[in-house]
């Protein structure tokens, strides 16, 4: 099997995290990383590689800036075969439309040999949170999308997904090539082993340009989005609110003639 | 003025709140157009409903053939209907189905796509929108630039506004490609309903995390005495105490009702994702320092298994 797993480098959530003058998300001057959320992606992408126990191949790809390498190594020293990353000036400030056509030529690229059978996505990206990049994709390589899938089988080229829908828990069936997104509740992410860490220093690691990949830099980056930040503005924090201490009960009480107060019984 | 295509959210006909702010949404920017996607016996029903909120058209499509596959079949019908009617934007509701099916849709239609708007009106460029970014601590608006506009509305948006519409059912035949019926349902388990309201919906929602121990008495009790939905935290959903379903949180559901009491529950940044933008904040929580405090409008310091069943029996004594 072919896989690829989609991984993206974000902004640090438990940091300090804002836009720059042009109201495009600043992803050099913060701290970033492997976006959490895929981590399940890769997690799952090797357990498939395991289960196969054949000659799988899974490659890290990453679209961003230059220090979004950090997030294919992370993705290398849980134990992928190879990295890829693209990056070039001209993507920056690209939206989901931009984005998901550079992943795609970039699928496209690593599949030029060999078919990706599989591209596998994290249920969101931790900034953007859009989940819908995976679809996207899907839809520009003309594959089949089994999204948000919180169990994860394959049989052959017989993939089975178990999903929490909107009005239902369904399972989901469809044939390989396809794309697939995993959520967090699909299996904890292993942590890099010291073995693995010495490991990925040797591994494959590609970087590819917009040439690279035949893409026309006047299709990506913030000047020919398909949409346009007009204001971006801190939400003013939330002002102090009246805390009590419950005392015999008085907590209670408090509440429930906050909770009156406020028309809410 | 031009139409607005409202994707219809519903339950095999039974036509949920969020299609009511969508409709109402859509009448800011054009003539409500109600888009729907299901079983065709059921078309009816679902006219009557949305006549309610102003629809002047009712878009017919008969899911006879598609409905057993994920997605990719309702995004090319969406794709037909927008070639047919050129609307002046697109809404969906912000479900699973609802971004993915506008992700599809955009690519086809080489339109721009805003996810997750909280607010949309009408600017002099097409529709303006509002959405609350990083865990909610940005609100940012934005527009799309090229194509129709295509937007997903979070749940509770906007209050639906009653406003009589003509309703005229049209059915529409689509042809859906066989590459879009790659991904099948091969089972489907609906929800058991609870008696409570959803999650996303709800006007109020009382949650309960790790602090709960597993006893969520409290937490429901309080929660039917107000009329509310029942959330929880990670750490509760991955105790096992309730179903993921009812998870709050960057990876669970978000919501933003008009009240959010919090109880055991710390405050971590990726449940704060799920809640920050809910108008009143209350929390009930033994450690004066939990950053859930940092939000709140009220808050309680104290035991969840003592204050909850006393707010509760004095609550109901006043109703
Ligand atoms: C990738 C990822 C995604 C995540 N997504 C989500 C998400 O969607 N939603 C989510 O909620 N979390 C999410 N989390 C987990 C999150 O980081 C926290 O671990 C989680 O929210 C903690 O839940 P909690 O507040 O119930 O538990 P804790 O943090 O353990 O807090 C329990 C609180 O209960 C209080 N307490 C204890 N006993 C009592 C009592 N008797 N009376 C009153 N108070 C009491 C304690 O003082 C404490 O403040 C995610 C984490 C990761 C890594
Ligand atoms: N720039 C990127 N590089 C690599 N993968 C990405 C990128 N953006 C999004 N993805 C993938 O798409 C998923 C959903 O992202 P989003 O639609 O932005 O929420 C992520 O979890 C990643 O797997």
């Amino acid at each position: 099997m072919n896989i690829v797993v989609c991984v993206k480098h974000v902004p640090d959530s438990t940091a300090d995290r804002h836009f720059e003058d042009d109201l495009t998300v600043d992803r050099v001057g913060v701290d970033g990383l492997l976006s959490e959320l895929d981590e399940y992606a890769v997690e799952q992408a090797l357990q498939l590689k395991e289960k196969a126990g054949d000659d799988t191949t899974v490659t890290a790809l990453c679209v961003g800036p230059e220090k979004a390498v950090d997030a294919v190594r992370k993705a290398l020293q849980m134990g992928v075969d190879k990295g890829v990353l693209v990056s070039d000036e001209a993507i920056a400030g690209s939206d989901y439309i931009a984005t998901s056509l550079v992943l795609a030529k970039a699928v496209e690229k690593i599949g030029a040999e060999s078919r990706v059978d599989l591209v596998m996505c994290g249920m969101a990206s931790t900034d953007a949170a859009g989940s819908v990049v995976p679809a996207m994709l899907a839809e520009r390589l003309g594959l089949p999308q089994v999204t948000m899938a919180s169990v994860v089988e394959a049989q052959g080229d017989q993939v089975r997904i178990k999903r929490d829908g909107d009005a239902a828990t369904e399972v989901v069936g469809a044939t390989m090539p396809l794309v697939m997104s995993v959520t967090d509740q699909s299996g904890e992410a292993r942590y890099p082993s010291f073995k693995g860490i010495m490991a990925a220093k040797k591994k494959p690691m590609a970087t590819y340009s917009l040439a690279d990949l035949g893409v026309d830099p006047g299709q990506v980056g913030l000047s020919v989005a398909w949409t346009v930040v007009e204001d971006a503005t801190a939400r003013p924090p939330r002002s102090a609110g009246e805390i009590v201490k419950d005392e015999d009960g008085s907590g209670a009480t408090a509440l429930t003639e906050f909770l009156a107060a406020k028309k809410f019984i | 003025m031009s139409e607005v295509l409202v994707l219809v959210d519903h339950v095999d006909g039974a036509v949920k709140k969020p299609t009511y702010e969508l409709l109402t949404i859509a009448a800011r920017l054009g003539e409500p157009s109600a888009v729907y996607i299901g079983g065709a016996e059921k078309a009816d029903a679902v006219a009557g409903a949305v006549s309610r909120y102003g629809a002047q058209k009712v878009y017919v499509v008969d899911d006879a053939e598609i409905k057993g596959y994920l997605v990719a079949p309702k995004a090319e019908a969406l794709q037909q209907l927008v070639e047919r009617t050129s609307p002046a934007a697109v809404l969906l509701p912000s479900s699973l189905e609802g971004k993915e099916v506008a992700a599809r849709l955009a690519i086809k239609i080489e339109s721009g796509l805003i996810t997750d708007a909280v607010d949309v009106r009408a600017g002099d460029g097409g529709p303006v929108t509002t959405q609350s970014v990083f865990a909610g601590s940005y609100s940012v608006t934005a527009k799309v630039t090229r194509g129709t506009p295509i937007i997903t509305v979070k749940p509770n948006s906007a209050a639906p506004e009653e406003a009589e519409g003509a309703a005229t059912v049209e059915p529409v035949t689509v042809t859906v490609s066989d590459a879009a019926k790659g991904a099948q349902i091969v089972a489907s388990q609906p929800r058991q309903a609870s008696g409570r309201p959803e999650l996303t919906e709800a006007a109020i929602v009382v949650s309960g995390g790790r602090g709960t121990g597993g006893d969520f008495q409290g937490v429901e009790g309080l929660a039917d005495a107000l009329g509310a939905a029942v959330g929880a935290s990670r750490a509760a959903v991955d105790s096992g105490w309730k179903p993921h379903t009812f998870q709050v949180g960057q990876t669970g559901k978000t919501v933003s009702p008009q009240l959010y009491v919090a109880n055991g529950i710390s405050g971590a940044i990726q449940h704060r994702a799920g809640m920050q933008t809910s108008k009143t904040i209350v929390a009930v929580n033994k450690d004066d320092e939990a950053p859930i405090f940092e939000l709140v409008d009220f808050g309680v310091v104290g035991d969840l298994h003592a204050v909850l069943p006393a707010a509760t029996e004095q609550i109901n004594a006043r109703k």
